[in-house]
């Protein structure tokens, strides 16, 4: 009875899942243009993928995105909580706020990124400016795109920073009493309570950070397409060009089943290492 | 006599400092809202003004007015109405009676195969597509000829999402277990329990799916991007890049479209926020 219930995410799960990570292994071999049939290439795509720069440079933005992006994000979800967490009247106006930007398109957030990064009309390098920073060309300066990028994303974690919210309101009041009477003052309280009771949270933080990282594909198709000199180039953006703008399907299923691989691995290991890290004795 | 004079003093300091820390936060975290309504009401002139005016000072209404005639924005109002509604349905209805299988009912294996919707939270990040199976699901479809319709993007809503299935699953199991044994000892079957007991009482979380849901469909660029290629179709999302042409970008007018399609979703927010930040928090549980 209950797998009747259950029969449509089954049914989802062979259907949008697992068939589709599959098939990128078998189309990852095949030569296709999108019409007629895939032709059997063997591991020919593979040989192709090691030997192209453009390839290993996605790669290696993807990494630098996620090894920048997830423990930025972590922080930033951690400040959030703590600013939603202050005992003030009007604070539910606060949540407000900071919550709003994470329900927003990010299409629109990018757009909008676009103009105020400006590096001649843009409030950013005006406000810059104020402190006699000089004007950076943000999205045309290979050193900053990619920070341009992180940057963008910072402006969703309202919805993570709710879930660490949560966290911080589980931990019990006496232990922060306990501490107070022991003399640890706010930054000793944090780094030896908050901190180790969020551990759990972190850990789901940085695997869906890990996801969404490796994932990362509307804010750089729409702000740089790539650019400056493939700077933005994620593999998420050069699967969907293979796929859909030079026609290369086989070559871009090959690069979505090793982004799979890479998005397994990283999560397993991750979770591995929580059992160093994790506390999971709140009570 | 030292330590209740200094609690004294930073029991009187601190609503201070949390207001600055909170304010100066918020000012960040709201400033592309701002800055996207200021500058879609400036004119073209005052938006080639260095330093920006950090309002407009000739305000420019008509910026909407053009903005809605740069592109079919009533046609793609509804193609993206249409888009969301479904989804809302689909999703809705679907992680409900998964979820109802994965808690209200007691079988063998429930909880094991339980582990892989967990597991697939990390793929299904971004949905209906995601740059991990586009490729395939694109093949897939583009046989059944299916590509330039809604299908794509809607029928796997009607197939569950496994954060919405966590989601509704945290909130069933703590409906207390009595509710259904009663109604199985007068005679209902699991349907009936499903319908006449549980749905009444798993409401809110179901608003709350129904609204995360419409949201994400809402604010989809991938999905529409891939299978939406006749321009008749277009969402808002895909309307916005009209604005980008080869003479570059006029900012005013794209902010102002914009504005357009951010607009709902804050004001669907500002409506059911108690349901936003308490659905948020389950999840966290």
């Amino acid at each position: 009875m209950g797998l009747l219930f259950i029969s449509p995410w089954i049914i989802g799960f062979f259907l949008f899942l697992l068939y589709p990570v599959l098939s990128n292994f078998h189309l990852g071999m095949t030569q296709y243009s999108g019409f007629g049939e895939p032709e059997w290439i063997g591991l020919r795509n593979y040989q192709q993928l090691l030997k192209d720069p453009l390839f290993w440079t996605s790669l290696s933005n993807t990494f630098y995105y996620v090894l920048l992006a997830v423990p930025l994000g972590v922080a930033v979800a951690i400040a959030l909580a703590m600013a939603m967490n202050q005992k003030v009247r009007e604070v539910t106006l606060y949540r407000a706020l900071l919550y709003i930007p994470s329900i927003a398109p990010i299409f629109a957030l990018a757009m909008m990124l676009i103009w105020l990064l400006n590096p001649r009309f843009g409030l950013f390098n005006y406000l810059l400016g104020l402190l006699h920073i000089p004007a950076i060309n943000w999205l045309g300066d290979t050193r900053w795109s990619k920070l341009a990028i992180v940057l963008v994303a910072q402006f969703g974690a309202g919805n993570i920073g709710l879930i660490f919210l949560t966290a911080l309101r589980a931990i019990p009041a006496r232990l922060y009493d306990a501490a107070s009477l022991d003399g640890a003052g706010p930054w000793k309280k944090f780094w030896y309570i908050t901190l180790p009771l969020l551990t759990p949270t972190i850990l789901y933080d940085i695997i869906i950070g890990i996801g969404l990282g490796l994932q990362v594909f509307v804010p750089a198709y729409i702000m740089t397409d790539g650019g400056p000199l493939n700077s933005t180039m994620f593999t998420a953006l050069y699967i969907y060009k293979n796929a859909f703008e030079y026609s290369q399907v086989g070559l871009a299923a090959a690069v979505s089943g090793i982004l799979f691989i890479i998005n397994v691995v990283l999560a397993v290991t991750i979770f591995w290492s929580s059992k160093y890290w994790v506390n999971y004795h709140l009570e | 006599m030292e330590g209740p004079i200094q609690t004294k003093r930073s029991a009187s300091l601190q609503p201070l400092l949390s207001r600055i820390f909170l304010i100066g936060m918020s000012l960040f975290y709201i400033s592309p809202m701002y800055w996207m309504l200021v500058t879609a009401l400036k004119s073209d002139r005052e938006l080639a003004n260095f330093p920006p005016t950090l309002w407009p000072h000739e305000i420019v209404w008509q910026n909407f007015d053009q903005a809605t005639r740069t592109f079919p924005f009533l046609s793609y109002l509804e193609n993206t109405i249409f888009y969301a509604a479904l989804t809302v349905l689909g999703s809705v209805l679907s992680n409900f009676v998964i979820a109802y299988g994965f808690s209200r009912i007691k079988w063998t294996g429930r909880d094991l195969l339980f582990y892989p919707v967990i597991a697939s939270i990390f793929i299904f990040i971004q949905f209906p597509v995601n740059p991990i199976t586009m490729v395939p699901m694109f093949s897939f479809f583009a046989r059944l000829g299916l590509v330039n319709s809604f299908l794509p993007l809607i029928l796997p809503t009607f197939f569950g999402n496994p954060f919405f299935i966590f989601l509704l699953r945290q909130f069933m199991l703590q409906i207390p277990a009595d509710l259904s044994e009663a109604a199985r000892i007068d005679g209902a079957n699991e349907f009936q329990i499903m319908y006449r007991i549980i749905l009444p009482l798993a409401r809110p979380a179901l608003v709350v799916v129904g609204l995360l849901a419409g949201v994400n469909a809402w604010n989809d660029f991938l999905g529409p991007l891939i299978y939406l290629q006749n321009d008749k179709l277009y969402t808002l999302s895909l309307g916005l890049t009209f604005f980008k042409t080869m003479h570059g970008i006029q900012f005013n007018l794209l902010m102002a479209a914009s504005c357009l399609v951010v607009l709902p979703v804050i004001v669907v927010f500002l409506f059911f926020q108690r349901f936003f930040i308490e659905g948020i928090s389950l999840g966290g549980k």
